[in-house]
């Protein structure tokens, strides 16, 4: 078991490696310069070649890597090309700012989607039907326009909610529960946009899961030996169907991210993925490179603390019985 | 894929409502200019016919049944003509995908030795990057199309098809008929072609309906954050864009686009689940 994590968590560093080594030499075959940019058209070419020997950029692609690697190593990330703070502090507010949007809403959609999948594998026919369809729309409903939707809905017809951003702009002179609850009312929308797709998803999984474990010999022996249904259901069926939905748990990181990246496109919420696009399109070389590292580790940590839970739940895996 | 099969998939009603829609979208973007006004960039009398809500017509007598955006553009035309960009990289993308999976799940089957290793390895290093910031990476390289997108979408789609390929010809390569044509001195690559990939293409069909679905809605999703398709062709997710900024004096231009979007990935899985069932009826979800 120990040997297969420490496997697991040696691959999982690798893969970091590779996407930070493919996106760096990716950005570099970009065209468009983030110096031309910050100079704008008005700078002579004497001028954009001097600044680009000043952020080093005039060097071998492979020395500029080594240079990076070892200085990100160090924990100096550099400075953003386009507005000059540094690389770290930009990213020590985006971070919880992501993490705060991710993981409350990976807790409502499972929490809402296990027990939607649940009333769903024991419902009559008729409202397992009518719950398919709403999770298969659910699920088929891209983020950033149901976000738009939401936003006419709750902004602009009811004025209930805030549409953009992550705080008032009189955030700052609010205190205690008015400040919590300014910050709530602009989580509403966003959260909800991003959970209710991960409901479809999950309760279609959480579903299907429970079906094929109500197939198994062993629920039929515990029905037969005289156990109440819901016993069955509660320490035999939903049980084992945690196995599965706590690896599709982790395999969906990426996935909720990449909802995040557009989610956060469209509230303006100052999250990673947010600052990746922009950084993505200024071509700010330093900015992407650590917010590409960063998504990738939380990627491959995701998924590590899946399978832990994976491990936790089922002792076939924590007593290293079959070879997963 | 039997003609069975196909017969069991039109019978579910899933997979019959699935194939309907996704039918009458491919039909309507085929002939989008006899079902729609013509042109999808035309601008009449851009202030007078901007902004006019669903079910009315303009002055020149042009009736709109979806309404007309900030430029005085027929949303229906324009629906109907970004159906053809939408569904055209959706399906040509997956195609892309289906082709780059096949080839690297056939061979890595094929070549057990380290040449087949190296490519599972490359398989699931490719599956575990983070699909959308690869995207926006690739998206940002060169001048956006939909060229661009058709590529960026089928190299980052192929890993699932190899997968599912690798461990359909690995199974299949030990069935009794394969042997037979193996001792009847059938040469390895014939049987790779005819025997094996057929039957090992069956799962595949399932993964391309769910992954058209995907690609679409990725394919919305770069052109909405201005990476994929550019105005003035319409495409369902520069049309969601641009319907963006007149949320409040005319919210059916952003709608309609989004709506065909999820009517069109729903058929999707729809159909996918039908033909899951169709091939494997033993896995059924009643």
């Amino acid at each position: 078991m120990l040997a297969a994590l420490a496997r697991r968590a040696v691959t999982g560093l690798a893969l970091v490696a590779g996407v930070v080594t493919l996106t760096f030499f990716l950005l570099q075959l970009a065209p468009g310069d983030p110096v031309e940019r910050l100079l704008g058209p008005a700078a002579t070419p004497e001028q954009v070649l001097a600044q680009r020997r000043a952020f080093g950029l005039d060097r071998p692609l492979t020395a500029q890597y080594v240079a990076w690697l070892g200085r990100f190593a160090r924990g100096d990330w550099g400075r953003s090309i386009t507005t000059g703070r540094p690389v770290l502090g930009l990213l020590a507010e985006a971070v919880p700012a992501t993490v705060e949007l991710v993981g409350l809403s990976l807790v409502v959609s499972y929490l809402v989607g296990i027990l939607v999948g649940a009333i769903q594998a024991t419902a009559r026919p008729r409202l397992d039907t009518a719950l398919s369809v709403t999770t298969v729309t659910l699920f088929a409903l891209p983020g950033y326009w149901l976000g738009l939707m939401l936003v006419m809905v709750f902004t602009y017809w009811a004025r209930w909610l805030p549409a953009f951003g992550a705080a008032g702009l009189d955030a700052d002179l609010l205190t205690g529960w008015g400040r919590l609850v300014d910050r709530l009312r602009h989580l509403a929308l966003p959260l909800t946009t991003l959970s209710l797709i991960g409901i479809g998803g999950a309760a279609r999984f959480v579903r299907g899961a429970m079906r094929d474990v109500r197939a198994q010999p062993f629920v039929t022996a515990a029905q037969a030996k005289g156990l109440a249904p819901p016993r069955v259901l509660r320490r035999h069926v939903l049980r084992n169907s945690l196995i599965p939905i706590v690896t599709l748990l982790g395999l969906s990181l990426p996935a909720l991210f990449s909802g995040a990246v557009f989610v956060e496109a469209v509230f303006t919420w100052p999250g990673v993925g947010r600052k990746l696009v922009e950084a993505v399109r200024a071509r700010d070389y330093p900015v992407v490179m650590a917010a590409t590292t960063i998504s990738a580790t939380l990627v491959v940590a995701g998924n590590l603390l899946a399978d832990l839970a994976v491990a936790w739940l089922d002792p076939r895996i924590r007593h290293g019985e079959g070879d997963r | 894929m039997t003609r069975e099969h196909w017969g069991r998939v039109v019978r579910d009603r899933r997979g019959a409502l699935g194939s309907g829609v996704l039918l009458v979208a491919v039909l309507t973007a085929l002939a989008a200019p006899l079902v729609s006004g013509g042109d999808p960039a035309a601008q009449r009398d851009v202030v007078a016919a901007r902004f006019l809500s669903p079910l009315t017509t303009d002055g020149h007598g042009v009736f709109h049944p979806l309404g007309t955006d900030r430029f005085g553009r027929d949303v229906w035309t324009r629906l109907a003509y970004g159906a053809r960009i939408s569904l055209g990289v959706g399906g040509l993308a997956v195609l892309l995908s289906i082709l780059v999976g096949v080839a690297v799940g056939a061979a890595a089957a094929y070549w057990r030795g380290p040449v087949g290793a190296v490519l599972l390895a490359l398989t699931d290093f490719a599956l575990a990057l983070p699909r959308v910031v690869l995207l926006l990476l690739l998206g940002a390289l060169w001048r956006p199309s939909a060229l661009l997108v058709i590529v960026v979408l089928g190299l980052t789609g192929w890993m699932s098809v190899a997968r599912l390929v690798h461990g359909e010809v690995r199974s299949l390569a030990a069935r009794p008929f394969v042997e037979a044509a193996l001792a009847l001195g059938v040469p390895p690559n014939r049987v790779l072609r005819r025997h094996i990939l057929p039957n090992a293409l069956t799962p595949v069909i399932v993964s391309a309906a769910l992954g058209i679905g995907n690609a679409i809605m990725l394919e919305a999703g770069l052109s909405f954050l201005g990476l994929g398709v550019q105005p003035p062709t319409p495409s369902w997710g520069n049309m969601i864009a641009s319907g963006r900024d007149t949320l409040v004096n005319a919210p059916w231009v952003a709608t309609a686009p989004g709506i065909a979007l999820v009517v069109v990935v729903v058929a999707c899985t729809l159909l996918g689940d039908a033909l899951q069932d169709a091939i494997d009826p033993t896995k059924r979800m009643p």
